[in-house]
């Protein structure tokens, strides 16, 4: 299916926890408050995975967590973006020899894009969008 | 999950979580419902757990106090400085009194920036968009403070064993005291838009009230408890760090407002009067900072040495921005502590949804459960089960456990 070229200029995002310590997420709302304020580009957070473009995946995806991340995944519409925000969520970091693990995320979903930081500042979350945005738009050209 | 299941008649069951959009974190919540009320009520946590306590076992303190910054990204300096506090006991290290006074000006810096965050998203739950995004911006300036101090904005890695890794010049004084005249004259403001908001009060008041038995019972803590009138502190009643010099009261809501009555009114008068007071606490602190060392053993491997030697068991207390925070510490000789047990303070909270959520309509639970300000990732234990057998005691079990035990002793 062809995406009407009205969606492009928005770009909705759904955040999804996965065992993280609440530090990426409070940046990832600082990021959406005014200071950063990226809704001027049409960037928002959602409520529902069927209605975004971009998964943010925090957290080194506890056992209990991994079914449900990869159920989340899969209620996302193509084409999407999955970014993986923290670095618990890209190697474990802190929390490398935990028994308690699925992850890193790379080994639950497939992740576009990483921003690394334990957490990463609004700044780098912001960039990191606009690479997967750059990553959506060559995915829509494909289509 | 609960594996209870889901009823075709009266009440219905309703399931919500783990991946809600009216939760911040993971957690499950099965209500049952009657129409629009809530009549019974179970959550199931542990969708965060991480086995920080057992990766700690294998760490030395040094390596744990930057694994407790990570418990919980919002009460980063919290888990450190109880954990800190715990292992100086057992090795009797003496804390410098400066770093004792930015521990505190840090601790108080953190309280601030986290009921801010807290406001925002109660106002968020509400619907009232504006407000949250009017307190996130306010609170970007207490971040801005927190990064000149620390180096951080979240988790901070400024507490180590014996003090602390970074000090207060002259020049970041001056700019704490900017940023707390700028809170300050912001404290009426917030007031005005939290206290006196019609949609505010309207949902707020007589909804998710704990009542101050139940709040005793269920041995709420921190701004939850006070709410509903218990007057508990741990930095009045247990001074730590600096609070032993300054004058600490547990707030509970003041009679002009009606006095407790433990709804979720309450607890947004709490924590905005808190606010207040711990910018008094840090310009009490910037005020009296004393000269002098930072650290009492500035040399890592001097002290990893010391702390390899200790022996001992030490509890670090502190009133994190939910509450009381417990850390447990057993060294016995060796590089990693013998046992660490971390009570994070929404652990004695969370019971308390339970009697608030009942008699609740569905549309009111988001707020009554932010209302306590839940943190499960700093929450979140492990459940040991024996085939397939859970080990949970009743208050029989333990008394006929300790029955037994008198009995075997006595032979």
């Amino acid at each position: 299916m062809k995406i009407p070229t009205s969606f492009n200029r928005s770009l909705w995002v759904f955040h999804l926890n996965s065992g993280s310590c609440n530090g990426c997420e409070i940046e990832i709302v600082a990021t959406i408050t005014p200071r950063y304020d990226p809704e001027r580009f049409g960037i928002r957070l959602v409520g529902s995975p069927k209605h975004a473009d971009v998964l943010l995946v925090t957290g080194p995806v506890t056992k209990k967590m991994a079914p449900r991340v990869r159920r989340v995944y899969e209620q996302v519409p193509d084409p999407k973006v999955v970014m993986c925000i923290g670095t618990c969520g890209q190697s474990g970091g802190v929390f490398y020899d935990s028994y308690n693990l699925d992850g890193p995320i790379d080994q639950v979903l497939p992740v576009d894009v990483y921003v690394p930081g334990c957490p990463p500042r609004p700044e780098a979350i912001i960039y990191g969008v606009v690479k997967a945005w750059e990553k959506l738009e060559r995915l829509e050209a494909e289509q | 999950m609960s594996t209870e299941k889901v009823k075709k008649t009266v009440p219905y069951t309703v399931p919500i979580g783990p991946v809600h959009p009216a939760l911040k974190e993971p957690v499950m919540f099965t209500f049952g419902m009657e129409g629009e009320i809530v009549r019974t009520v179970d959550f199931a946590p542990g969708q965060t757990h991480r086995g920080i306590e057992w990766m700690g076992m294998r760490r030395n303190p040094v390596q744990i106090v930057h694994l407790t910054d990570r418990i919980c990204g919002i009460c980063g300096i919290v888990h450190s400085l109880s954990f800190a506090r715990a292992v100086e006991q057992i090795a009797e290290i003496q804390v410098p009194e400066r770093a004792d006074y930015i521990r505190t000006i840090l601790h108080e810096l953190e309280r601030i920036q986290s009921h801010l965050l807290w406001a925002g998203v109660a106002a968020h739950e509400l619907g009232f968009d504006s407000l949250f995004y009017l307190t996130w911006r306010v609170r970007e300036q207490s971040m801005d403070l927190i990064e000149n101090l620390t180096g951080n904005r979240v988790n901070y890695g400024i507490v180590q064993i014996g003090g602390v890794r970074r000090d207060i010049s002259d020049e970041q004084r001056v700019l704490a005291e900017k940023g707390l005249d700028y809170y300050q004259g912001l404290l009426d403001k917030m007031a005005t838009l939290f206290l006196e908001d019609s949609t505010i009060l309207m949902r707020c008041r007589g909804h998710g009230i704990l009542s101050e038995q139940d709040a005793r019972l269920l041995c709420t803590i921190g701004p939850t408890a006070r709410a509903s009138g218990l007057n508990m502190d741990v930095r009045q009643d247990y001074p730590y760090c600096a609070y032993g010099d300054l004058d600490v009261k547990a707030i509970l809501p003041p009679p002009e407002t009606g006095g407790p009555k433990g709804d979720v009114y309450d607890r947004i008068i709490v924590r905005l009067l808190e606010v207040g007071q711990s910018i008094g606490i840090i310009r009490q602190c910037l005020e009296n900072l004393p000269a002098g060392e930072i650290l009492w053993e500035p040399k890592m491997a001097k002290l990893l040495a010391v702390l390899k030697k200790a022996e001992g068991e030490g509890i670090g207390r502190v009133e994190a921005p939910r509450g009381e925070c417990m850390h447990y510490v057993k060294m016995a000789g060796k590089e990693a502590p013998e046992s660490w047990k971390v009570k994070a303070s929404s652990y004695s909270n969370l019971m308390s949804w339970i009697p608030m959520l009942q008699g609740e309509q569905l549309a009111d639970v988001p707020i009554i459960v932010a209302s306590i300000d839940p943190c499960l990732s700093c929450t979140d234990r492990v459940a040991v089960t024996r085939n397939g057998r859970s080990d949970i005691l009743t208050k029989e079990d333990l008394s006929r456990l300790s029955r037994e035990k008198t009995r075997r002793m006595m032979q």
